[in-house]
């Protein structure tokens, strides 16, 4: 395996393969800020495929569906290695979902879910770029316009 | 196709096939009125004012021998006070068969549904969906052309915002038109519904001017275009005035053009043509009241 450059975690998630500019996307998705342990953070290393990529290692945190799911949106190309004893044991990349519950708000002011409490639905009808149909008010959203649940 | 029990809220959630069984069964309620609603109860939930849409359903439903609850409207009034539309819709499936919402908040129809274990019927929400809107004018064009296939539909007026004509486009897709779409370019239809087109390989021009554009056509569709879309006052009353069809716009069109109109009209569509043998829009509003009935006792269970 390909040594990398950020300094090595004992057992925890390294991220990779993410823009350098979805970093803070992903220390938001994980409120890493909040996180206990170490978290290093490597931008604009060299990438055959990606031109510049940035890694992101957290000590001792293994992600959530939901937050897998989160991070499959907004950093679409994130391969994800799960750690244990300074080894790789799990390598996989994120995969879009077909649907989304309670994970994005829909944008449109109109929409019944901004009105009342209830659980956003989205149906992802388009994968790259990245497009997503409200269940309720049907409206087409792009990347520019995902806002997570808080 | 199974219909009992199922809710009408969006024209997406139709199939080619269940457009055209509607369609049917609203021609032989037209020609055969049945009282299939006989004993069963509709509850219009309407949170805002739509009289002509209302008395539809309302008519629809008298014809079928069903009756109206009053006690659905009396219910508004506590939505005024904070009720949610989730309470409200529990509390309104206790004492009705059937529920026909409108509502200005777009997916309202869609979480009423949710809430109901009654059918609900989606009289409007917001900008989003009216879904029986849009199968009577299918049946209009059915009735009028004698089928949905292969026909050159022109759309005019504001196809940016017009909720009627986005639902119309989308599920004529299903039978090979061509379209003419008619617009100031501020209100150009949206690239989504082009880029549906495309995917569909469905044939479409686009235009600013009326004529020559309407000469070849089947149907025209003709919407209104309200003021408030124009940043510049100056802009409106210039596209009030060239949009507005008269006898002598209509000189050299086909003999069977015609011509639609979801009404109320303002001045799109000047009175003259009223007899000119092209205008159907006052037999398209008749329409709505099978095509409800087709609708109600689809979703009562009591036609399959
Ligand atoms: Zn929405």
């Amino acid at each position: 395996m390909k040594e990398l450059k950020v300094s090595a975690i004992k057992k925890g998630t390294v991220i990779d393969h993410i823009h350098s500019e979805e970093v803070f996307k992903v220390m938001d998705i994980l409120k890493l800020e909040k996180h206990p342990e170490m978290t290093s953070i490597a931008i604009n290393l060299g990438s055959k495929k990606m031109g510049k990529k940035a890694i992101i290692k957290i000590e001792n945190k293994f992600l959530t569906k939901k937050e897998v799911d989160k991070i499959a949106i907004f950093c679409p190309t994130a391969s994800l290695n799960i750690i244990k004893n300074y080894k790789v044991a799990e390598k996989t990349k994120v995969r879009l979902p077909e649907t989304f519950e309670n994970v994005i708000k829909c944008p449109n002011p109109n929409c019944i879910t901004n009105h009342e409490e209830v659980d956003t639905q989205f149906r992802v009808i388009k994968k790259t770029p990245v497009l997503m149909k409200c269940h309720y008010c049907e409206r087409i959203i792009d990347k520019d316009h995902f806002e997570l649940v808080s | 196709m199974v219909f009992k029990d199922r809710d009408v809220i969006s024209i997406n959630d139709f199939s080619k096939d269940e457009i055209l069984y509607v369609l049917k069964i609203a021609k032989n309620l037209e020609q055969n009125p049945k009282p299939l609603a006989k004993g069963k109860i509709m509850a219009p939930l309407f949170f805002e004012p739509s009289t002509r849409t209302r008395m539809s359903f309302i008519a629809a439903m008298e014809r079928l021998e069903g009756e109206v609850d009053g006690f659905a409207s009396s219910k508004i009034t506590s939505v005024k006070k904070g009720e949610t539309l989730w309470d409200t819709v529990k509390t309104v499936e206790k004492y009705t068969d059937l529920i026909v919402i409108r509502h200005p908040l777009e997916g309202a129809a869609r979480l009423a549904a949710e809430a109901s274990s009654k059918p609900v019927i989606n009289a409007g929400d917001g900008a989003n969906q009216h879904p029986t809107q849009t199968l009577l004018d299918l049946y209009t064009i059915w009735k009028t052309k004698g089928g949905l296939t292969n026909l050159k539909i022109g759309l005019l007026g504001d196809l940016k915002y017009g909720r009627t004509v986005h639902s119309l486009v989308t599920a004529m897709a299903h039978f090979n038109p061509k379209f003419t779409f008619i617009s100031p370019e501020a209100l150009k239809m949206p690239d989504s519904y082009l880029i549906m087109l495309d995917e569909n390989k469905i044939q479409y021009t686009e235009t600013e001017e009326i004529l020559p554009a309407i000469n070849d056509l089947d149907i025209l569709y003709v919407t209104r275009i309200q003021k408030e879309r124009f940043p510049d006052p100056i802009e409106y009353e210039r596209y009030k005035g060239a949009y507005r069809i008269t006898k002598n716009t209509l000189s050299s069109v086909k003999k069977d053009l015609k011509i639609m109109h979801p009404l109320p009209r303002v001045n799109e569509i000047c009175k003259e043509v009223d007899n000119t043998g092209h205008a159907i829009y006052f037999e398209q509003a008749a329409n709505g009241i099978p095509v409800r009935e087709a609708l109600i006792a689809l979703v009562l269970g009591k036609i399959k």
